[in-house]
């Protein structure tokens, strides 16, 4: 069996807010021995509501924020965000879920997509600059875009700009946290196809982080729903979606809302009862 | 004679290059206990011509209407004096950020009581029971404590909550939620579906959500309103709106959808070609 690029090995972390004068500190389990491997050109999508862990554990497999106890395997190198080489920083990247906040607004594209070559790798200016210019035209933008700011972009493509940034690398693996939740539904959908599209290329691996099931049912290979900071279900996406095990998945089922004629039907008539 | 009755609205923006037109010639009708939704992208000037209802828009924005109406009353005619006996108590509008919307520098209860006194002339003890009993109502049961707390030590969807019992303090006639739930996760977001879907039907006012979720749509609308870039592309009832999309746009929205995807790929609004909405200029 090959190395897989991801393999977590009951991994936790813990909040302390500090205590004040006779109060005693506090300790949030955000995130509680979770254990999840991931093979090559998989899609892993990580549900949950608001407060269960899915962001903590995302920051963490980033090596952004240090885990409390666990182990993190990348494509089978122990890492930990305490000290995070080159090598490994090269390996992940990040997507973060607004693209207004993610882009430093006093940086030129170009600057913004040259940046991770110019920290991580020995390149000149000049084939950093290649290098830009081929991955903005890669995810849909236009030369005519190298040169300008964040602010005259909208939503989905600063999106684009974030994910071409988080690909300038060629990590192997893509932590997407929210990407497309601050978008319009049309928006969405470009977004989602190009990031089948650079998978299919690329033979990415993504970890999804999402609350809205139905891009998960469309973009993930396997699910693993969170609550609480621990991990309740996990299987794939048809396993799951077709047979949920876990009370809290069937809530979250029952919660997503419903845009089927005959679900729109049976609200209308229900409602005509108890008007009537 | 509907609610709120509106022909012809136009609002447009004064900007460095040239006059904008945000909403260009919107009708819009809303009967007694009618959920009317609103939908389209960013941009589609949705949330714009619900504001200049309210009157809340900036100086820079012109508002032009034949005829806009509230149960009779030109509300273009009236006095910015006289339009505050409505504005907030006849006819209330929560709004899209719950965190944003309040005020992080008073409490919830301070906030909520102060409504009470401007429009009800309630004060102290009848105030904060009123109170109390309004947070009830939107699900919060420990109310009395709850008065005392600051926004940002409620969460998104209680800091929602707070809002819509805001909203809904003097009972209003037409409530106007704008995005009430986007930034909420599923779960909250079904509570508080439910809840204004509930408050409608005990209370027989009329609902306009403003929303882009067209799952949004199908759980509470009667009648839908489909925008785009300050037109109206379609108006429907809501069962023949996704039985039988009439425009393209609407069609596209709905392919859109992940859950409708046909295949590896989802089909894009670009990838449709629209006709121009009636009355539009190419």
């Amino acid at each position: 069996m090959t190395t897989p690029v991801l393999e977590v090995r009951k991994l936790t972390r813990d909040y302390v807010t500090s205590g004040g004068f006779l109060r005693p500190a506090k300790v949030v389990h955000a995130v509680k021995g979770v254990n999840f491997t991931l093979q090559k050109g998989k899609t892993l999508a990580v549900v949950g509501e608001s407060g269960c862990g899915k962001s903590t554990l995302a920051r963490m497999i980033t090596l952004i924020d240090p885990q409390t106890s666990g182990e993190i395997l990348i494509d089978g190198i122990s890492a930990n965000a305490a000290h995070v080489t080159r090598e490994l920083r090269q390996k992940v990247q990040i997507v973060f879920q607004n693209p207004y906040g993610s882009l430093n607004p006093r940086q030129k594209i170009g600057d913004v997509l040259a940046e991770p070559l110019l920290l991580n790798t020995s390149m000149s200016a000049a084939e950093r600059r290649d290098k830009a210019m081929a991955m903005l035209l890669k995810v849909g933008l236009g030369p005519e875009h190298f040169n300008r700011y964040p602010h005259m972009f909208s939503g989905g493509q600063r999106q684009r700009i974030a994910i071409a940034r988080a690909l300038m690398l060629n990590p192997s693996f893509l932590v997407l946290d929210e990407p497309v939740s601050a978008l319009d539904l049309s928006v969405q959908a470009q977004i989602l196809n190009l990031l089948k599209d650079l998978q299919d290329e690329f033979g990415l691996t993504y970890v999804f982080i999402s609350h809205d099931l139905s891009v998960v049912r469309y973009i993930a290979d396997e699910v693993m729903v969170m609550y609480f900071g621990d991990v309740v279900e996990h299987g794939t996406r048809d396993e799951v979606f077709s047979n949920p095990q876990h009370e809290y998945t069937r809530t979250l089922f029952a919660a997503t809302p419903n845009s089927s004629v005959e679900s729109i039907k049976a609200r209308l008539a229900k409602k005509a009862a108890l008007a009537g | 004679m509907p609610l709120l009755d509106i022909k012809n609205l136009t609002v447009s923006f004064d900007t460095s290059v040239g006059l904008f037109k945000a909403v260009d010639g919107i009708d819009v009708a809303v009967d007694n206990s009618e959920v009317l939704a609103i939908v389209g992208e960013s941009g589609s000037g949705k949330s714009v011509a619900m504001l200049a209802v309210m009157g809340l828009l900036p100086a820079t924005a012109t508002v032009t209407a034949d005829k806009m109406e509230f149960e009779g009353i030109d509300l273009l005619k009236m006095s910015p004096h006289d339009k505050r006996q409505i504005i907030g108590k006849d006819i209330a509008m929560i709004f899209q950020e719950p965190v944003a919307s309040l005020n992080p520098c008073f409490t919830v209860g301070f906030q909520l009581e102060e409504v009470l006194g401007k429009h009800l002339g309630l004060h102290g003890r009848a105030a904060r029971e009123r109170a109390v009993e309004l947070l009830h109502l939107v699900g919060i049961t420990d109310g009395a404590e709850r008065l005392g707390a600051y926004p940002h030590q409620m969460s998104g969807g209680q800091c929602q909550r707070v809002m819509i019992a805001m909203a809904i303090s003097c009972n209003p006639k037409l409530l106007i939620a704008d995005e009430p739930t986007t930034a909420l996760d599923v779960t909250i977001q079904k509570q508080i579906l439910d809840l204004l879907v509930q408050l409608q039907l005990d209370t027989g006012m009329g609902l306009i959500m403003i929303t882009h979720d067209m799952g949004v749509v199908a759980e509470t609308a009667d009648r839908v309103i489909v925008q785009y870039k300050g037109h109206k592309m379609e108006e429907a009832d809501v069962l023949s709106l996704f039985e039988n999309p009439k425009s393209n746009y609407t069609r596209a929205l709905l392919s859109a959808l992940p859950e409708n995807a046909v295949g590896d790929r989802l089909p894009t609004v670009s990838d449709f070609v629209f006709e121009p909405a009636p009355g539009a200029r190419a």
